[in-house]
């Protein structure tokens, strides 16, 4: 090689990595796995509005990353939204959907209407292909009433009465199955979607620690963050600590530590001449 | 992904409720009548094995007068009805008057063909308009359109072709239509796994949409063996 002739490099991408993977791949060596996060989300609509619910465990792998994280997101004063999946990605969305209907809402001097939020949710999710990795469930009260979506990451939605998401969601869902009906109480609607999330919480290893509700009505918002401990830890009943002097001294020797002189060092003086 | 129909069954890793794989299903029909059309449709969605919804609407408005059936992938069908949707009514407004059925399902076939390599869609267009009255467009995943009297789609129809061809009759009255589009979807229901829950129909005329819902235990039933 030389200055006048310089090696030029081999333009484009390079594939010879890819024939190694494949026969390591046949000698048992596998790839490494793209991250799955677990939670359980759930919403439920009753008789006068909707209920959001979400347990506090973010993962990493099979690391607990933290046992209080808050994923139930706001979005206006009448609408909430609760994200499973990539908690960058639920966090980032539902903070710039929320900017946007906060501009709508000035814009048309309207309170902005759920369906709005739920078609600019799933218009952004669906221009990055499910890249965006955020699954969330909708809810909110309007002039029309309240409403429920469920928003998955390729950007289709559904509209509910109620439904689960995450990987706690078919635990949650057998609650809501068999106890969910139309038009409940407040208490009622407050204590089946505290079960099902406690349902996740239990039965699903994705999904821990505490219990965060929303109770979204017409014209006031009950945001309960830590609404329940779901597994509490006990009280111990006695002390198994032993009582002072349960050992018996069977023989004593005091040994005397040696004088030590100090002897100080003064240091030498730097030389800058 | 959510999906309306069959895929790769079994539940592997692969086929989670966050990364199921693209694939066709559902049970969707439209049939001409004498004096409109019917379209029908299950209501199952799913997510590899797990159902996601099992009272879906896949009969989804575009105009007062054109409806689609969808199947395929979720998000793209959604997105896609509600791109021509968007188109038709503002087509509507310039034209003054009530867009023509052939009008919707170019618009379906342009946007389904121009992105068939990242699209996975099964369209049924159906609709009333003046100058043709009832008509049904199918839009499959090609990108494809032609217009047809009765048409079926979905995982479901490869089981009911035969039920179809025996049975369907132009001019039909529409009862007759009725109890024809019910049973075939309740036929393509009963053996196709990733077809189920309720049937949804749809009857169009001149005066707009008539919506039936057909409960599961109200399904007719045939021989069960």
């Amino acid at each position: 090689m030389s200055v006048l002739c310089p090696e030029i490099p081999t333009p484009g991408f390079s594939f010879e990595n890819c024939k190694r993977n494949a026969v390591l791949e046949t000698k048992g060596f596998a790839l490494p796995k793209a991250v799955k996060t677990g939670t359980t989300i759930v919403g439920i609509t009753y008789k006068d509005g909707v209920i959001l619910g979400a347990d506090t465990r973010a993962t990493e792998d099979t690391t607990v990353a933290d046992k209080n994280s808050e994923k139930i997101h706001y979005l206006a004063p009448n609408m909430y939204c609760c994200g499973a999946g990539t908690a960058a990605d639920t966090e980032m969305t539902t903070q710039m959907i929320s900017s946007q209907l906060e501009l709508h809402k000035l814009y048309t001097n309207r309170v902005a209407r759920v369906c709005t939020a739920n078609q600019l949710l799933k218009q952004y999710l669906f221009r990055y292909q499910g890249y965006v990795g955020a699954a969330l469930i909708l809810g909110g009260v309007d002039v029309e009433g309240p409403h429920l979506y469920m928003i998955y990451p390729h950007g289709s939605s559904d509209k509910l009465p109620y439904g689960t998401m995450g990987s706690g969601s078919l635990a949650a869902i057998a609650v809501f199955e068999s106890r969910w009906r139309p038009d409940l109480e407040e208490q009622e609607g407050v204590q089946l979607v505290r079960d099902a999330i406690a349902a996740g919480i239990f039965n699903d290893l994705g999904s821990g620690s505490n219990i965060d509700l929303c109770v979204i009505r017409k014209g006031s918002v009950d945001y309960k963050r830590t609404f329940d401990e779901a597994n509490k830890k006990g009280v111990k009943q006695a002390s198994y600590r032993y009582p002072r002097g349960a050992t018996s001294v069977l023989s004593t020797r005091v040994v005397d530590i040696e004088e030590v002189a100090v002897q100080r060092i003064e240091p030498e003086r730097m030389e800058i001449a | 992904m959510p999906m309306l129909g069959i895929e790769n069954s079994i539940m592997d890793d692969s086929n989670d409720w966050r990364n199921a794989a693209h694939s066709t299903g559902t049970s969707i029909m439209a049939a001409e009548f004498d004096g409109g059309v019917i379209i029908g449709a299950d209501s199952r969605t799913t997510t590899g094995a797990y159902i996601a919804n099992r009272v879906t609407d896949k009969l989804t408005k575009v105009t007062d007068h054109i409806y689609c059936c969808r199947s395929g992938s979720a998000a793209d069908t959604q997105a896609i009805a509600d791109i021509v949707s968007y188109h038709l009514n503002f087509h509507g407004m310039e034209l003054g008057e009530e867009p023509l059925v052939e009008v919707g399902a170019a618009i379906f076939k342009e946007l389904c063909y121009n992105y068939r390599d990242s699209l996975t869609a099964g369209i049924l267009v159906a609709g009333w308009d003046k100058r043709k009255g009832g008509q049904i467009y199918s839009v499959p995943i090609g990108g494809m359109c032609v217009r047809q009297q009765v048409s079926i789609g979905g995982s479901g129809s490869s089981y009911v072709y035969g039920y179809v061809d025996a049975n369907f009759k132009p001019n039909m009255s529409k009862e007759e239509c009725i109890k024809f589009v019910t049973n075939t979807l309740a036929l393509a229901m009963s053996r196709d796994g990733s077809s189920g829950g309720v049937v949804r129909l749809g009857i169009l005329t001149e005066a707009g949409i008539e919506r039936k819902v057909i409960l599961g235990t109200d399904l007719p039933k045939f021989f069960e063996g």
